[in-house]
């Protein structure tokens, strides 16, 4: 029924009331009664996909209330149920990447001179992932000079959303995967393979309040115990 | 009772035969005879056509009278037809079994499954885990639960990220969380891991399905772990047997969700499952698709590998070439192997007809190899202290499994790609050990001078060339290489073997290539090849660590030489067998030999070269003899010795047989079934040359066969058991007195009669006490029957051995309620009354019995019947004990068989005797005990006999004895 920002009053998407019992005596034991309604939206908003993050909750609940006579209290149970938007229509172009580390194109370094030399290639099948399938692609160590301790996929969740202040952008980690670990074969192509968890991803979201955006990590470790990070944005959709 | 006078009734055994014979009628050869038709269709039949009438053949048989027999069996002889059905079936039999068991096998995976020439994972486990062991400590550290990549629990979704980290830090505390177990000894792992195992169950039965997940995921990481590097193999073979249960947990729990109404059949499709088995199913890939670290990740996977035909039906097809991509994923070289040797297993388990990736895991196997030489695993081998050779070696389980896989039912030219892409790999020698192992036996054979090129190719600093060496005459000890290329191998390969420096490596290669040698060579070469190894296990007494490889290389030897002859003029087999200096062992390869011997050496043999090493080997077996040795184990080393003596024989030179035995005799003194059997042989032995001289022995054989006598005479005394005894002298006593040696028989008798009363009241048989009654009765009516012909000592009184016989049964102790003696008695009547008579009923040529000794001298016969009324005499007194006993039962038997004695063998023409017989019938049919149907035969007996002339008087007394009414 309504979509929750952790610091500010939550926004109403959408608020339908129907009866679905006449008054009158309700028979002892089991009564099961029916009943449906569609889900119009309030104005001119957009319904979102359930989605349950650290900033932006998206949550839909259904009351239902039972008004009993003037001596006994009334009754009422809340539940929520889930939203899947439809799948979208629109061809996904999968928009594949290709990328090469060494220490040249590293940002965010304090003593360049220091790092051991390493080449390391690879791609991503597509940027542009459909959710319900792996995340897909391939990194070839070319060469280390350092043997390398661990390779890992950083699956991470950044939530944006503009309020009075400005803008909240908080990043979470989702899911950390190893791909290779120890000292791997060099040029040999090792997979990048992901499986998007369930409950903590949706497809990508953006509104005019607040965003919902995926990244993924290329994570490698040398064995001393350097960390090197190439990141790539995703744009996750349903299909 | 006055003393009876005895008459024996006299004989004329010739008539009497006449007489009993049936009368003889020639049976024309178109006639009908019952017996006839069988041997006939025997004869023209040849085989098969048995079965069906057997009047077929014999034209005018058996419509009027089919024969009893053949029209019992319905036609066909059931012994024929066994004959027939494992004639014909011996090839079909196991074949049509097995066309079953690949049926159903087939049934249980549903795909073309492995057949039974694949030689399954089970098989390897042991070898691996006595193969790979240590003494080093291990540790296993378990992080229950701490794995925080692990599958967010579903729903707390409320909750923040670190509130959840939180909890579950508590949930693992409450666990036990992390746990490291140090300082294990190799078999405390085993049962930890074994532990774990049995816990995995446990959560499992009990719907901790998380938990059961965490121990297998922690079980996997343990596969990470290198240190103490020489168990890892053990270490894969030990966890990936808990992820089979795993495996195996997972897929029955889905499997049982489907089978509700009714069970899927084994060949199902995906259609065939339902949602909620389907989502449980997806649930368990995407719990394990989140699993943090990649080891654990891969071999779970694997590990329900199976699950995938729940799903879709290319599941597993395009799961097995994405986890063999991951695993290049691993480092770590030998890691890596083993998880790709999983894969193939499960592969192979699951989809066998998927053959391309256990390709792709042996090609990225051969591009990782480079790895081996790289720093990272080097500097783990320095650290661990471990040769490269040791290391390498502990490839070989891995990639003989994953190469095995491969060259399953693989087609040829794959097989020589293989080859030439291990070639190119500079000659790896630890790859070419395992396509020798992996490889079809013909396939290695066939390129057997290759292969050795490329052995001695290798580097000298890798993988152990005894170890190639071993792998190749592995393969060349099942299959034949060409026939021109067999000695240069030889020689190659022995060139290598001898130059093996450590005693241990050199047995365990050299065992092998014997068995080659004896398929392909003569004697000689064996004999090279034993000399070689004497030479290399004799200094520092190495063989001591060896004897299961000497004891495998004598059974090679005996599988190829059945030939004894040739065998022991091996000069070095001896000395070989020196080498067993452990008595246990020495005997059990002796025990090996002999059985060998027994089985396959089918003509007798005088050859001195296998006597004298057979009498060596024996006396091994039997100087191992001692107190404590069991009776079954004597028992069968008797056998195996008496097999040999059985097996000796000198043909026409008597003399050295007997020297032989009297050797054996000293030698084997501690076997009683062996001097048994030597004493059965000299009998033969007396027996032979008797039948040589036909009959009449010249002054040599005489002293021969009395030498004869006097070995088994002396041989006798040193048996423990008293029926062996006793039985033994009599027969000697026959074969004595067969050969004329009467004196010699005389002392064989009186030595039997005097061992008599030492005879024991009961004897063991199997193990238990039995009176020893019937034995001794069955002997004395035996020895009874001998001494008829046996005749009397000069220097002794009339009827010496009989009296003497009798004189011992009447003071041995009897058993205090039996008629025995009695019984002995009056079986001792029938031998008077035949030595009564005027031609004996047998006797033996060239020996003069008492009949013409005495030539029915009136004196003699007057002593017979004296002793006959004697023995009456004891025998009515009995009679009346046992009427004042009440025990009338007794008396009524003991009675009716004194009549029948009587009648049989006494002169009822006299009154007396024939009023006793009468008296004796009476007395048993007085308390009604008697057996009327016995009655009525006897009654009827005598009637017959009546009619014969002189016994006309039998219808007399026929008329006097009433027969009893049965009441």
């Amino acid at each position: 029924m309504n979509k929750a920002l952790e610091s500010k009053i939550p926004i109403q998407l959408i608020s339908s009331n129907i009866e679905v019992a006449k008054a009158g005596k309700i028979p002892g034991g089991k009564t099961e009664i029916p009943f449906e309604f569609p889900l119009q939206t309030k104005g001119n908003k957009v319904l979102y996909e359930t989605y349950h993050g650290v900033f932006v909750n998206i949550q839909y609940t259904l009351r239902c209330d039972v008004k009993r006579s003037l001596l006994a209290k009334d009754l009422s149970r809340t539940c929520e149920f889930m939203v899947h938007s439809q799948p979208q229509k629109a061809k996904v172009l999968p928009t594949p990447v290709d990328f090469s580390i060494t220490p040249d194109t590293l940002q965010n370094i304090r003593e360049r001179n220091l790092l051991p030399k390493f080449l390391i290639r690879g791609h991503l099948d597509a940027t542009n992932c459909v959710i319900s399938q792996p995340l897909t692609g391939e990194v070839v160590v070319e060469n280390s000079q350092v043997p390398i301790k661990s390779i890992e996929l950083q699956l991470v969740r950044v939530e944006t959303c503009g309020c009075a202040e400005g803008y909240a952008r908080d990043a979470t980690e989702i899911q950390n995967i190893q791909i290779a670990e120890g000292d791997v074969c060099h040029s040999l192509s090792i997979p990048i393979y992901m499986v998007f968890p369930r409950l903590f991803t949706c497809p990508t979201l953006e509104t005019t309040n607040f965003k919902v955006e995926f990244e993924v990590n290329i994570v490698i470790v040398l064995h001393d115990d350097h960390l090197i990070t190439e990141n790539f944005p995703l744009k996750l959709c349903r299909i | 009772m006055a003393a009876v006078q005895w008459h024996s009734r006299g004989r004329r055994y010739e008539a009497e035969l006449q007489r009993c014979r049936l009368e003889a009628t020639p049976v024309d050869f178109g006639d009908y005879h019952p017996l006839k038709p069988i041997t006939v269709t025997d004869t023209k039949s040849r085989r098969g056509a048995r079965k069906g009438s057997t009047s077929s053949s014999s034209s005018s048989s058996s419509s009027a009278a089919p024969d009893p027999l053949s029209s019992m069996l319905d036609g066909t002889d059931p012994l024929s037809m066994f004959a027939a059905a494992s004639a014909g079936e011996t090839p079909g039999l196991p074949h049509s079994a097995s066309a079953g068991d690949l049926g159903r096998k087939r049934r249980e995976r549903e795909e073309e499954a492995v057949g039974s020439d694949f030689e399954p994972w089970s098989a390897k486990r042991g070898e691996i885990l006595a193969r790979f062991t240590t003494t080093e400590k291990l540790s296993i550290n378990l992080f229950m639960g701490s794995d925080k990549g692990k599958a967010p629990s579903p729903g707390s979704s409320a909750v923040s990220e670190k509130v959840r980290t939180r909890l579950e830090e508590l949930d693992d505390l409450e666990e036990g969380s992390q746990r490291e177990l140090l300082n294990l000894s190799q078999q405390d792992y085993a049962n930890r891991i074994e532990e774990l195992n049995q816990s995995l169950k446990e959560a499992w039965a009990s719907d901790q399905k998380v938990k059961a997940l965490k121990i297998v995921i922690q079980c996997s990481k343990l596969l990470s772990d290198t240190s103490v590097i020489q168990f890892y193999p053990s270490k894969f073979v030990l966890i990936t047997d808990i992820l089979d249960t795993f495996g195996r947990l997972v897929y029955e729990r889905i499997w049982t969700m489907c089978s509700d109404p009714r069970p899927l059949p084994e060949s199902f499709s995906a259609d065939d499952v339902n949602d909620t088995a389907k989502e449980t199913c997806l649930n368990w890939f995407f719990k394990i698709a989140s699993i943090r670290e990649l080891i654990p990740r891969l071999y779970v996977e694997a590990a329900i590998l199976k699950c995938n035909r729940f799903l879709n039906k290319s599941g597993i097809q395009e799961t097995l070439p994405r986890l063999t991509a991951m695993i290049r994923g691993i480092g770590d070289p030998l890691v890596a192997a083993y998880a790709r040797a999983y894969l193939c297993r499960v592969g192979m388990e699951v989809a066998p007809h998927l053959k391309d990736s256990l390709n792709r895991n042996f090609f990225d196997l051969l591009g990782t190899f480079r790895q081996i030489q790289g720093d990272s695993v080097q500097n783990q081998l320095v650290l661990q202290r471990v040769e490269i050779p040791e290391y390498l070696t502990l490839y070989s389980p891995a990639i003989n499994w994953i190469l095995q896989c491969i060259a399953y039912r693989a087609p040829e030219p794959l097989l020589t790609e293989m080859m030439e892409r291990c070639k190119k790999l500079g000659n790896n020698a630890l790859l070419l050990n395992s396509v020798m192992w992996a490889f079809r036996a013909e396939f290695v054979a066939a390129r057997a001078t290759d292969f050795i090129t490329m052995i001695k190719d290798c580097d000298e600093a890798g993988f152990p060339k005894h170890l190639l060496f071993g792998s190749l005459g592995r393969s060349l000890a099942c299959a034949d290489p060409p026939e021109a290329e067999r000695l240069p191998i030889l020689n190659e390969a022995w060139k290598v073997i001898t130059k093996v420096r450590s005693p241990q490596d050199y047995i365990n290669c050299a065992e092998i290539w014997v068995e080659f040698t004896c398929r392909h060579f003569t004697k000689r070469e064996v004999n090279t090849v034993l000399a070689d190894i004497i030479k290399h296990m004799t200094p520092d007494r190495a063989f001591e660590d060896a004897y299961p490889q000497l004891q495998s290389v004598i059974r090679k030897i005996l599988t190829y030489f059945h030939d004894f002859s040739v065998l022991f003029s091996m000069e070095r087999f001896l000395p070989f067998l020196d080498m067993f200096q452990k008595d246990s062992v020495r005997v059990e390869v002796c025990r090996s030999i002999m059985e060998v011997f027994i089985k396959h050496q089918l003509e007798p043999t005088r050859d001195p070269v296998i006597l004298n090493a057979m009498l060596h080997i024996c006396k091994t077996m039997h100087d191992s003899v001692n107190a404590l040795t069991l009776e079954d184990e004597k028992r069968s080393l008797a056998l195996l010795i008496n097999g040999f003596i059985r097996m000796v024989s000198f043909g026409r030179d008597f003399e050295q047989q007997l020297s032989f035995c009297v050797e054996a005799r000293a030698t084997f003194c501690n076997l009683e079934p062996v001097l048994v059997q030597l004493i059965h042989t000299v009998n033969q032995l007396a027996m032979e040359t008797r039948r040589v001289m036909r009959g009449s022995h010249s002054r040599k054989t005489a002293a021969f066969v009395r030498a004869c006598a006097a070995y088994s005479f002396i041989t006798i005394p040193s048996l423990s058991s008293i029926f062996c005894r006793l039985s033994l002298y009599l027969l000697s006593g026959q074969v004595a007195l067969a050969n004329q040696c009467l004196s010699q028989a005389d002392a064989f008798l009186k030595a039997a009669v005097s061992l008599l009363p030492e005879v024991p009241r009961s004897i063991s048989v199997e193990g238990k006490l039995r009176p020893s009654e019937g034995f001794l009765l069955d002997f004395i009516s035996n020895f009874l029957s001998t001494l008829l012909v046996v005749p009397d000592h000069p220097e002794h009184g009339v009827l010496y051995l009989v009296r003497g016989l009798l004189n011992m049964v009447q003071d041995y102790t009897w058993e205090d309620n039996g008629d025995a003696k009695l019984r002995v008695y009056i079986n001792a009547l029938p031998l008077l009354a035949a030595m009564s008579q005027e031609a004996y009923l047998y006797c033996i040529p060239r020996v003069d019995s008492n009949e013409t000794l005495y030539g029915g001298d009136p004196k003699f016969l007057s002593e017979i019947n004296k002793l006959c009324e004697t023995l009456i005499g004891q025998v009515l007194d009995h009679l009346k004990a046992l009427g004042r006993d009440e025990s009338v039962r007794r008396q009524a038997a003991l009675a009716f068989s004194l009549f029948g004695c009587l009648l049989a063998h006494g002169d009822l023409r006299n009154n007396k005797l024939n009023q006793l017989a009468v008296n004796l019938w009476n007395l048993s049919h007085k308390h009604g005990h008697c057996d009327t149907r016995a009655s009525v035969r006897t009654l009827e007996f005598m009637k017959h006999q009546a009619q014969q002339p002189d016994m006309a008087h039998l219808s007399d007394t026929v008329q006097r004895l009433a027969l009893q009414s049965r009441t």
